[in-house]
C-alpha cells in the first residue's frame, strides 16, 4: 500500500472541521462504570435496551415542565400556596410523582432571591428541569456562588440591587429546589402558555430572572 | 435528642473531619446558623453509602448563615446576603 491508496491517502481536506469524537475511556471511575453496566446485562439484572431507554426518558425531561408549573403559580394564589406548602403533592397535577426526594419551591421576590447550587455534587430537581446544564455541575460554579453570588450573577447577565437579599441555597441533602423567579412587570394580561414562554431553565435555578414580556431577558 | 433544635434555633456546624462520605459541606464546619426549616426525618447519608439501611433516620433542616460572617467579608456580595445548607441533626449544636 502506498501513501495514496489508502482509505487517507489522496485527497487534501483538513480533518479540524470535525467536531472531535467521545474520548476513549481513561479514569478509574469510567472503567467502573463500564463494568458495572456489563455485569448488569451479563446477569439479567437489566437488559442494555433498558439502560438505553432509561437515558431517553431522562433526556426527553425538559425546563419547560418547569416553566408550566411556575406559570400557573403566577396566575393562581391558591395553587403557589400549594406549591410552597407541598411541591411532591402539588407538581402531581402535572403527572410528576416523586418519591423518596422532597421538593421544594422557593419564591424570588424583589426583596429575596433564591439561587440553587449543590457544593457537594450536582443535585438538581431533574423531575422538573431535566438533565442540568453542563456549568451547573462545574467546579467553577459550584465553589464561586457560594462565595462570590453577585460576581458570578453578574455573568449570567444578572444585575440585582444591593437592597434585594441574595440567598444562595446549597442543596446539600434530600432536597431539591426549584425557584419560582419574580413574575416581570407588564405580564398583567398574558395568559399562562405565554407566560409560560419567559419562564427560562435559568431563571429556575436563580442565575437569571423571567424574560420581560416582549421576551427580552433583563 | 431530636427535640432540642426547632426553627428558630441558633446552631453551630460541628467542627470535625471525619473519613467517610459526609453531606456537610466543608467550608461551614465550625460556623454558626439559624434553623429556619424542619424537612422532617430521613435516612443516615453516611450509612446509605456504604449499603446500610440509614436508620435510624435523623431529622434534617434548612440552616441560614450570614454571607459576611461566612467568609469573614472575603468575597462579592452585599451585606444582606445569606447562604442556606440542609443539615442533618447529627452535625449541629445549639449555640
Amino acid at each position: 500500500m502506498t501513501e495514496n491508496s489508502g482509505p487517507h491517502g489522496g485527497h487534501d481536506h483538513s480533518h479540524n472541521d470535525f467536531q472531535p469524537d467521545i474520548k476513549e475511556p481513561t479514569e478509574n471511575w469510567e472503567f467502573l462504570e463500564i463494568a458495572l453496566r456489563e455485569l448488569l446485562v451479563d446477569k439479567g439484572v437489566l437488559s442494555a435496551r433498558e439502560i438505553q431507554d432509561e437515558i431517553e426518558a431522562w433526556e426527553k425531561k425538559s425546563p419547560e415542565k418547569g416553566a408550566e408549573i411556575v406559570a400557573k403559580a403566577w396566575v393562581d394564589e391558591e395553587f403557589k400556596v400549594r406549591l410552597l406548602e407541598d411541591a411532591n403533592q402539588t407538581i402531581r397535577e402535572f403527572g410528576i410523582e416523586v418519591e423518596v426526594l422532597k421538593m421544594v419551591a422557593l419564591e424570588n421576590t424583589p426583596e429575596l432571591h433564591h439561587v440553587v447550587v449543590c457544593t457537594l455534587c450536582s443535585c438538581y430537581p431533574r423531575p422538573i428541569l431535566g438533565v442540568p446544564p453542563l456549568w451547573y455541575k462545574s467546579k467553577q460554579y459550584r465553589s464561586r456562588v457560594i462565595r462570590e453570588p453577585r460576581a458570578v450573577l453578574q455573568e449570567f447577565g444578572t444585575k440585582l440591587s444591593d437592597d434585594t437579599e441574595i440567598r444562595v441555597v446549597d442543596s446539600t441533602a434530600d432536597c431539591r429546589y426549584l425557584v419560582i423567579p419574580t413574575r416581570p412587570v407588564g405580564t398583567e394580561k398574558m395568559t399562562e402558555t405565554e407566560l409560560a414562554k419567559l419562564i427560562t431553565r435559568d431563571s429556575m435555578i436563580g442565575t437569571a430572572q423571567a424574560r420581560d414580556p416582549i421576551g427580552k431577558r433583563s | 435528642m431530636s427535640d432540642q433544635f426547632k426553627v428558630g434555633s441558633k446552631v453551630r456546624i460541628t467542627n470535625a473531619y471525619p473519613p467517610g462520605h459526609i453531606r456537610t459541606p466543608f467550608f461551614l464546619r465550625g460556623k454558626e446558623g439559624l434553623i429556619i426549616r424542619h424537612f422532617g426525618k430521613y435516612p443516615n447519608p453516611e450509612r446509605l453509602a456504604y449499603g446500610l439501611n440509614g436508620l435510624p433516620k435523623l431529622n434534617l433542616y434548612q440552616v441560614l448563615f450570614d454571607m459576611e460572617t461566612t467568609w469573614r467579608g472575603d468575597g462579592s456580595f452585599a451585606a444582606k446576603d445569606t447562604l442556606t445548607a440542609d443539615i442533618y441533626e447529627t452535625w449541629l449544636e445549639l449555640v
